[in-house]
């Protein structure tokens, strides 16, 4: 770890201004991954500024049936949030397949959206990576590729974006509330990540002066939703392919459905091509298979991570399949 | 004849006695390695090697030798000098002690990727590592070899030595295998793996003049002791190595690696009490992990099952520093009674670290495709095993000391429920789970080596057994102070055990599961005596601290082996020849039946365990709650085998990339069952108390009978560990 200058902020004005017109500097949220890549010199900030105080840990119900979560709202404190559990029942999963109840104790929302990715070779210092270090190369191309990607990658990065949480939040048409000093802003969570193409260095839409202030979702589609992980062991490991559904049926045809995936692409995924050929279509296995295939058609795998295109059409219809019988035996 | 004197207090050898250090671990009063104080106290960290070969041409410490606090910066060019380490010799036992054959610091060459290049030592941790971190290297590389899989063809046979053969021979089994009317045949492959001990190793070191005390992380005080007399050229005698705590080695701390060395050379450079904390990633770097292997096993039979071909051979590397290969073969000349065996090892080396021991070397690994016969034959795997379960070693016809393989497989069988299985893979389901069952054998060795104790009873009643053995959290103090209450016949509570420290006592390293048969063998022979001379000095019915007081002596002490150069060097020429006489007279082993069941997720290929029941023949069990977490522990090691665990060294370049707990995956609480452990409780009538180490035997044939069962459940045969789900697709 670099030496670095530390400022604690009472409140956001505080925060915007200590990072204003500073190059370098990084808001230090439950420092989970902050603190990690800091110790391992990937991080090296000059100035941290300790936004965990900030008064940003509400989630309020809003009127159309929403609900707006506060940034620095703790990831088993939204876990465990009554609102969450019965309306948005994928959240609450997502969140606690994540790491593990010490560190969900201590992550916070605008942390999770902005995790780094999980590659060996981003992590080794010794090793060539265009995202670490832009123009260097990307090592992990012909080594080590199990948590990479197969869809939105590039010939630059095939690295994935590990969140659990902003999967559930990218099926649940999440909205993402951006402060500086020059202004608020909103912009979907769709919009927020960014694929890597030639530059995977630049991994979100959000300026270096910008404080994630809270995270909206509008009222769930159903109340019918799930999230399932698949990885190496039962517990406290990333995902290796992940789905987060919510599906409605009515007279056995697919009348709502929300799909994403994680572990497969550089930005949570929505899967906005299989819910195309979902809605509207009888809710059967056959159609949920269709769905997924259509999904993955366009995705490339590398030797250590093909077996994902595969795993994730899977996944996808057996989570689909899980919905329609825990619906059917409601 | 001496009288004996009467035994007032309940046996407690067996009885599930709580550790005798319980209470300083979970109190914190424990203090491991990196934890002693010493004033005016420096830090060191590591800077490693990013080549696997080559030289180094510029290293550049101007900015680290800048950040305050910084004392110096090691490197080739001002390292002080080491003696080069000793070649192998049986009559001195810590020249096998060295990780690897290279002076740290005192050559200009890499010879793998993680190599210390230097070390920075500093007034606080936080300024050694951020310094660390700056130190620039430049280097000049050469070709190098790194790549197992594409090497693997260019292996060489293996030569044996005096504690490992290489191959064996009985018979002619490739002829008989050629001739069976039934036969397998079929290629294994195991990644290389890392021990993970819970706590990393860790040095502090500090002179005194040549006198030099060090707190490490150690499995072998005493070869510690002797190789860095030897590497810093100091006399042995002023040498203290304190080690009364071990968080974990598993075999990665029984071997001296460059942390250790360094610690002492920067204490020695620095004038200052050094400690060195290694990060996760030092340790994946400085230190030898399991080797990989490749296997071939081909069984031939006749149709009843009588194995009439058993051939295994195997590929395993070393480091071109140094290691040893690894006894993959091993099981193969011990489980079954084929007519023709042959077993062959062979090595490659390789410009990695060096490999080491890790938990039940070769014996974890080794796999024998009975269960694959067994389905060919259309036979229980058990019958088939039974079947072929030798009345004397299969290889050479030695008898052996004690086996009840057949009683353990009955046992488990039992207590598992194996007779509700139905044979057809893919037969048993839950919900939408598929369920498999399945089995394998344990086996250990049992050795025993040389130990000196001193044993003291005073007059209040109270002993004290002295021993430098080293306690890894096995549980081994425990065991020893129950063998010796019982032995005297006074009540557990009342003995002391010293041990960690080289001042006490000579104790074999803590390896190969045979730290408690060995010390227990000393300590028996000293109570004896102890009680001989008590017997002379008191009456009849006096108990131990009567017969004392009666004579008016404060305190009796008696000795086993003596300590001096010349009593250990004739110790060890005792043993050595006792170890060859007992190895060409018996087999001795442990072994036991490994049952699991397992569910596969059909969609995913996700594979959990689900219920374990083993059921061992260990001789006698000296405790039966820290023997129980020994032989469960083993199991668990062999799920993380089985399923999950792997060190990713990249083919290109030969580093580790994985070298962390995130990324290499050990099972966690979620992916362990309720294990339902057994044992038999019959003593090895050869061994001390007829007791047989438990160490390692657990891990052996687990990751075995996982892979039977996921074939019980799925019809898929998966010879790559780990299984993944990617196998299972
Ligand atoms: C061992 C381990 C296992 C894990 N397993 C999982 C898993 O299975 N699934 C999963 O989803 N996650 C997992 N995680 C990741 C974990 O969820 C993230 O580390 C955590 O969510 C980050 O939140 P934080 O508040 O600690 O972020 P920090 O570490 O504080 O910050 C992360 C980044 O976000 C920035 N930041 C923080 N808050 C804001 C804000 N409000 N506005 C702008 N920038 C901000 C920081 O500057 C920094 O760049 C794991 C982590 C570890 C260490
Ligand atoms: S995949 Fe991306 S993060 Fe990983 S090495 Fe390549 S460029 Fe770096």
């Amino acid at each position: 770890m670099r030496t670095f200058s530390y400022v604690s902020a009472p409140d956001v004005e505080t925060a915007l201004r200590a990072v204003a017109g500073e190059p370098n500097a990084k808001f230090l949220g439950g420092g989970t991954n902050l603190v990690d890549l800091m110790r391992e010199n990937i991080e090296r900030p000059d100035v941290v500024v300790d936004i965990s105080r900030l008064p940003l840990t509400e989630v309020e119900e809003l009127p159309g049936g929403g609900v707006r979560i506060g940034a620095l709202v703790r990831n088993s404190a939204l876990a465990a949030h009554p609102l969450i559990r019965t309306r948005y029942p994928v959240l609450s999963q997502a969140i606690l397949c994540g790491a593990s109840a010490q560190l969900r104790n201590m992550a916070t929302v605008g942390g999770n959206l902005l995790q780094r990715t999980r590659c060996l070779y981003f992590y080794d210092g010794a090793s060539a990576c265009n995202k670490r270090e832009p123009g260097s190369g990307c090592a992990a191309i012909g080594g080590f590729t199990r948590n990479h990607g197969v869809l939105g990658v590039s010939e630059h990065c095939i690295a994935t974006h590990p969140s659990d949480l902003c999967v559930a939040l990218a099926a649940l048409d999440a909205e993402v509330e951006v402060e500086s000093t020059r202004g608020t802003r909103r912009l979907p969570l769709s919009e927020f990540h960014r694929l890597p193409g030639s530059t995977p260095h630049v991994e979100t839409a959000l300026a270096p002066d910008e404080l994630i202030t809270a995270v909206e979702l509008p009222a769930p589609v159903t109340e019918r939703s799930r999230y399932r992980k698949v990885r190496d062991r039962a517990s406290y490991a990333f995902a290796l392919v992940s789905v987060a559904a919510a599906l409605d049926v009515g007279d056995g045809t697919v009348t709502a459905v929300r799909l994403a995936l994680g572990g497969v692409a550089p930005k949570p995924w929505r899967a906005v091509e299989a819910e195309r050929v979902l809605l509207g279509a009888p809710a059967t296995e056959e159609a949920f298979r269709t769905a997924a295939e259509a999904e993955l058609a366009a995705a490339t795998g590398q030797d250590g991570n093909t077996f994902k295109i595969e795993l994730a059409r899977r996944t996808i219809v057996a989570t689909l399949r899980d919905l329609l019988s825990d619906g059917s035996a409601a | 004849m001496t009288q004996t004197l009467p035994r007032t207090h309940e046996p407690s050898v067996g009885k599930p006695v709580d550790r005798v250090d319980g209470t300083a671990k979970t109190t914190g009063a424990a203090r491991f390695a990196a934890e002693y104080p010493y004033p005016g106290l420096a830090h060191a960290a590591l800077v490693h090697a990013t080549v696997s070969r080559g030289r180094i041409t510029a290293i550049d410490t101007t900015e680290a030798a800048a950040i305050p606090g910084v004392i110096t910066v090691l490197t080739h060019h001002n390292a002080p000098a080491l003696k080069p380490p000793r070649r192998f010799n049986p009559l001195d036992l810590s020249t096998m002690a060295s990780g690897t054959s290279v002076s740290y610091l005192n050559t200009d060459e890499v010879h793998w990727d993680g190599q210390p290049v230097a070390v920075v030592v500093a007034e606080t941790l936080t300024a050694a590592r951020e310094a660390a971190a700056l130190v620039e290297v430049s280097y000049t590389t050469f070709a190098s070899t790194v790549d197992f899989k594409a090497e693997e063809p260019n292996a060489e046979p293996q030569k044996g030595n005096l504690l490992m053969s290489g191959s064996a021979k009985k018979g002619d089994a490739e002829a008989a295998l050629a001739k069976a009317p039934v036969r397998i045949e079929a290629r294994f492959t195991t990644p290389p793996h890392h021990h993970n001990a819970i706590e990393p190793h860790a040095t502090t070191a500090m002179w005194d003049g040549d006198r030099l005390t060090v707190h490490d992380g150690t499995q072998s005080i005493d070869w510690l002791r002797s190789h860095l007399a030897l590497r810093f050229d100091v006399p042995v005698e002023g040498v203290r190595v304190l080690a009364p705590f071990v968080g974990g080695g598993f075999g990665g701390k029984a071997n001296i690696w460059p942390g250790t060395i360094l610690t002492v050379m920067a204490a020695r450079a620095t004038g200052r009490p050094v400690r060195l904390l290694l990060t996760r990633e030092d340790v994946y770097r400085t230190v030898g992990g399991r080797t990989p292997s490749t296997q071939r096993v081909a069984l031939g039979a006749r149709t009843d099952g009588t194995l009439t071909a058993l051939v295994h051979t195997s590929v395993t590397r070393t480091g071109r520093v140094g290691g040893n290969p690894e006894q993959v073969t091993s099981q193969s000349k011990h489980l079954y009674d084929a007519e023709n065996i042959l077993v062959r090892q062979n090595v490659v080396e390789l410009d990695l670290i060096s490999n080491t021991a890790m938990r039940a070397p070769g014996d974890s690994i080794g796999t024998a495709s009975i269960d694959e016969l067994a389905y060919e034959l259309g036979m229980d795997p058990i019958e088939l095993r039974m079947r072929n379960e030798p009345e004397r070693n299969p290889i050479d016809g030695r008898r052996f000391a004690n086996r009840k393989l057949r009683e353990a497989y009955r046992l488990g069988a039992e207590r598992f429920g194996w007779a509700d299985r139905t044979p057809e893979p893919g037969s048993m389901r839950d919900g939408r789970w598929l369920v498999g069952m399945g089995v394998a054998t344990a086996f250990h060795p049992a050795w025993q080596f040389l130990a000196n104790v001193t044993v003291r009873l005073s007059v209040d009643g109270s002993v004290l057994v002295r021993c430098g053995f080293q306690e890894m959290g096995m549980g081994g103090a425990t065991a020893q102070a129950q063998i010796a209450a019982d032995a005297l016949g006074v009540p557990v509570e009342s003995v002391r055990v010293e041990y960690g420290d080289s001042s006490l006592p000579l104790s074999p390293a803590a390896g190969g599961s045979m730290q408690t048969a060995s010390v227990a063998s000393s300590v028996l022979t000293a109570c004896e005596k102890l009680r001989r001379k008590l017997a002379r000095l008191g009456r009849p019915g006096d108990d131990p601290a009567a017969a004392l007081a009666r004579a008016g002596v404060p305190s009796l002490e008696v000795s086993v082996g003596s300590d001096t150069r010349i009593g250990r060097l004739t110790g060890q020429v005792r043993f050595l020849s006792k170890l060859i006489r007992d190895q060409r007279r018996w087999m001795k082993a442990a072994s036991g039946a490994q049952f699991c069941e397992v569910r596969v997720d059909p969609d995913t290929g996700e594979t959990r365990v689900s219920r374990w029941t083993a059921a061992f023949d260990v001789g006698r069990v000296i405790n039966a709650k820290t023997a129980v977490s020994q032989l469960r522990g083993g199991i668990v090691m062999g799920i993380g085998m089985a399923l999950s665990e792997e060190t990713l060294v990249d083919p290109r370049t030969g580093r580790i990339m994985n070298p962390g707990l995130g990324e290499y995956h050990v099972p966690v609480h979620a992916d362990v069952p309720p294990i339902d452990v057994a044992y038999l409780d019959e003593p090895d009538p050869t061994m001390p108390l007829g007791l047989i180490g438990v160490g390692e035997v657990g891990i052996t044939g687990a990751a075995a009978a996982i892979a039977n069962a996921i074939h019980h459940a799925t019809g898929r045969r998966i010879r790559e560990l780990p299984i993944t789900l990617d196998k299972l697709l």
